[in-house]
């Protein structure tokens, strides 16, 4: 007999999903009383599916949904491409100041259409960032929950290495490894990762550790079920939840590290387009051609905002209890 | 007690040769310093020379023990570029850092605390929701972005301020500001979710039932108690301080720390970088340190664990 004979002893821990919260999205004290006295404004409709009362949670998705829609529709919705050069249209201002419908948003000293390089650099962050998530997640997770369960030495020297890397400026050391290494994608992705990992793998260990003198994996133990079984089956489920908030965060902040190394000249390198290396040759222009050093920065923050809002609205979404494992908490370095 | 600091300093020496080794061998993977600071032309004797007057020459593992005991004593060996001790070159460069980072500190805690602190005892009203927008929106604002826009602003339009530099107090204003908002942010969101919890309590209506005044039980009874794990926190996000001191301080030409290193690593000044990043861990993991056990001095309970 195997233990998923037994589902139910699969008890939902204090960090599981078994508990779906109810379908109707939280409602603030306030939004509450106004449902009561029936007198809802015909605008409620349209708050309730941003979600400004949970949190601004629908429209972090929407947002992010957008972002990752121009990202991949680049190719199709992108005037131009982008490193189409015009060196007949150069530092053309934005449409509404004197600009022309050809380049919206205007052209840089190149005569580069800067819509088409934000659609583009719209991939190229995402790509990374959600790459990086993705690898840092699977690792750390499998550093948290082995670390977690084997324990002993190697439990040491896990912990002991993600308590020095945390104990560190991380940026500082970004920097240098992106300096002193080729500042390739794949040297980029490794420094994106490196900032990531180390936070699944405390979080993960942690919840491991809670969760492992537990009756739900005593009994799995007893029936005979081996480490990986234990691992996968019964406790990898509790961690999801977790792990999918961070990996909002996690999101938020990796754009911004990778927009602030390629700023530095140290990520994305020339001709790939990149929302930090866009800002960085902007900056020579910042007196003439304003527009150059503010689209491409409303379009990190837009999307990071909108990372941020999703970590909320995961976070509320799959468990209420998760809520105060804000991005306070989870955010640590890389400005 | 003691055993607490024990234990914190030995994380921290740990800590300190985890920079060291981590620095040591980026450095020696990034290629031959020979090839940077001598002529194309030289030849390969003079190369030799060269490695062997800079100790390039050993193996790897005697380069790092040299190197550390060296570095304990504050030898971090000559500045390829500036012709002088490395250390020197760093410390002249970080006051300015220093001044930097010390005065965003001071501005978000500022202005952070008594925010968050109005924003807590008004919960759900009008300013509580625009302190969390607001706080939203300066966690996900690059604090270089927010340089440049600032420098758009303030000095390229309105000519209010100095474009970038150190001296004047003017020259201060806009770098301490952008540095500042992103710890502002965070500081307010960690006070007001602290406050909520605390003001909850019953020892906090307690102490309203023995009629003392609403600022006395908030700004004495619960704030007192919010700010513990506050520290904590200031304590963690130092890292993400010194990272963001870099960014603007290359925003603003500042003068820092974290300019030397940029350029060091740009002229390949392995001495610099090195003694740089070490110094910039050390003042980092003292900090933590000191915090760690100023924590214990707030919460008298932590001193018996």
């Amino acid at each position: 007999m195997t233990p998923s004979a037994f589902p139910d002893v699969r008890e939902p821990s204090r960090l599981s999903t078994a508990s779906p919260p109810a379908v109707e999205p939280v409602l603030t004290p306030a939004a509450e009383a106004e449902a009561v006295s029936g007198s809802a404004p015909w605008w409620r409709p349209v708050r309730r599916f941003v979600g400004v009362d949970a949190g601004g949670a629908g429209l972090g998705l929407l947002i992010l949904g957008a972002v990752v829609g121009a990202g991949l529709l680049a190719p199709w919705i992108a005037p131009h491409g982008f490193d189409d050069q015009d060196l007949a249209a150069m530092l053309q201002p934005p449409v509404w100041i004197g600009g022309t419908w050809t380049n919206p948003l205007g052209t840089d000293s190149l005569g580069r259409d800067l819509l088409s390089r934000i659609l583009y650099g719209a991939r190229t962050s995402l790509v990374l960032a959600l790459g990086a998530v993705a690898i840092a997640a699977a690792f750390g997770v499998v550093m948290g929950l082995v670390s977690g369960w084997v324990g002993g030495r190697l439990d040491a020297v896990v912990t002991s290495v993600v308590e020095v890397q945390l104990s560190l400026p991380y940026l500082l050391f970004a920097i240098a490894f992106m300096a002193l290494l080729e500042p390739g994608l794949l040297n980029l992705v490794i420094v994106l990762v490196l900032r990531s990992w180390v936070v699944y793998a405390r979080l993960v260990r942690v919840a491991v550790l809670s969760m492992k003198e537990r009756e739900f994996v005593t009994v799995a133990v007893a029936l005979g079920a081996g480490d990986g079984r234990i691992l996968l089956r019964h406790i990898l489920p509790n961690v999801v939840a977790p792990v999918l908030v961070v990996s909002s965060f996690q999101l938020a902040e990796l754009i911004i590290v990778e927009s602030s190394l390629s700023f530095l000249g140290l990520g994305v390198q020339p001709p790939m387009p990149s929302w930090g290396s866009m800002l960085s040759q902007g900056r020579e222009y910042i007196s003439s051609a304003w527009w150059l050093v503010t689209f491409p920065g409303l379009a990190i923050i837009l999307t990071v905002l909108g990372a941020n809002l999703a970590g909320d609205a995961v976070r509320d979404l799959m468990d209420p209890r998760l809520r105060g494992l804000g991005r306070a908490r989870t955010r640590e370095a890389g400005r | 007690m003691g055993a607490l600091v024990v234990r914190r300093a030995a994380r921290a020496a740990a800590a300190l040769l985890g920079v060291a080794l981590v620095v040591f061998v980026l450095l020696h993977l990034s290629g031959d310093p020979s090839y940077i600071l001598l002529p194309p032309e030289a030849s390969a004797a003079d190369r030799a020379t060269f490695r062997q007057q800079y100790g390039l020459d050993r193996p790897l593992p005697l380069q790092f023990v040299a190197y550390l005991g060296k570095a304990v004593r504050g030898d971090f060996g000559q500045s390829f570029s500036f012709q002088i001790p490395a250390l020197q070159v760093v410390l002249q460069r970080l006051p300015a850092t220093l001044e930097l980072t010390i005065a965003a500190m001071a501005i978000a805690l500022v202005v952070a605390i008594p925010a968050a602190v109005l924003a807590a005892t008004r919960r759900g009203t009008r300013y509580d929701r625009a302190l969390m927008g607001v706080v939203l929106l300066g966690q996900s604002v690059p604090t270089f972005w927010l340089g440049m826009m600032m420098i758009l602003l303030l000095a390229v339009r309105l000519h209010w301020l100095p474009v970038s530099g150190r001296g004047s107090w003017a020259h201060l204003v806009m770098p301490s500001i952008a540095l500042a908002l992103w710890l502002m942010a965070l500081l307010a969101r960690v006070t007001r979710s602290e406050m909520l919890e605390v003001l909850a309590q019953d020892y906090v209506r307690t102490a309203r039932a023995k009629g003392i005044t609403e600022l006395g039980v908030t700004g004495w009874h619960a704030l007192r108690n919010a700010l513990l794990p506050v520290v904590t926190v200031v304590g963690l996000q130092l890292g993400g301080l010194i990272g963001g001191a870099v960014m603007t301080e290359t925003v603003f030409a500042w003068p820092g720390v974290g300019t030397l290193i940029l350029d060091a690593i740009m002229k390949k000044d392995y001495p610099v970088v090195l003694a740089g990043v070490i110094i910039v861990a050390v003042a980092f993991i003292v900090v933590n340190l000191v915090l760690d056990l100023l924590y214990g001095v707030l919460d008298p309970r932590l001193r018996r664990a």
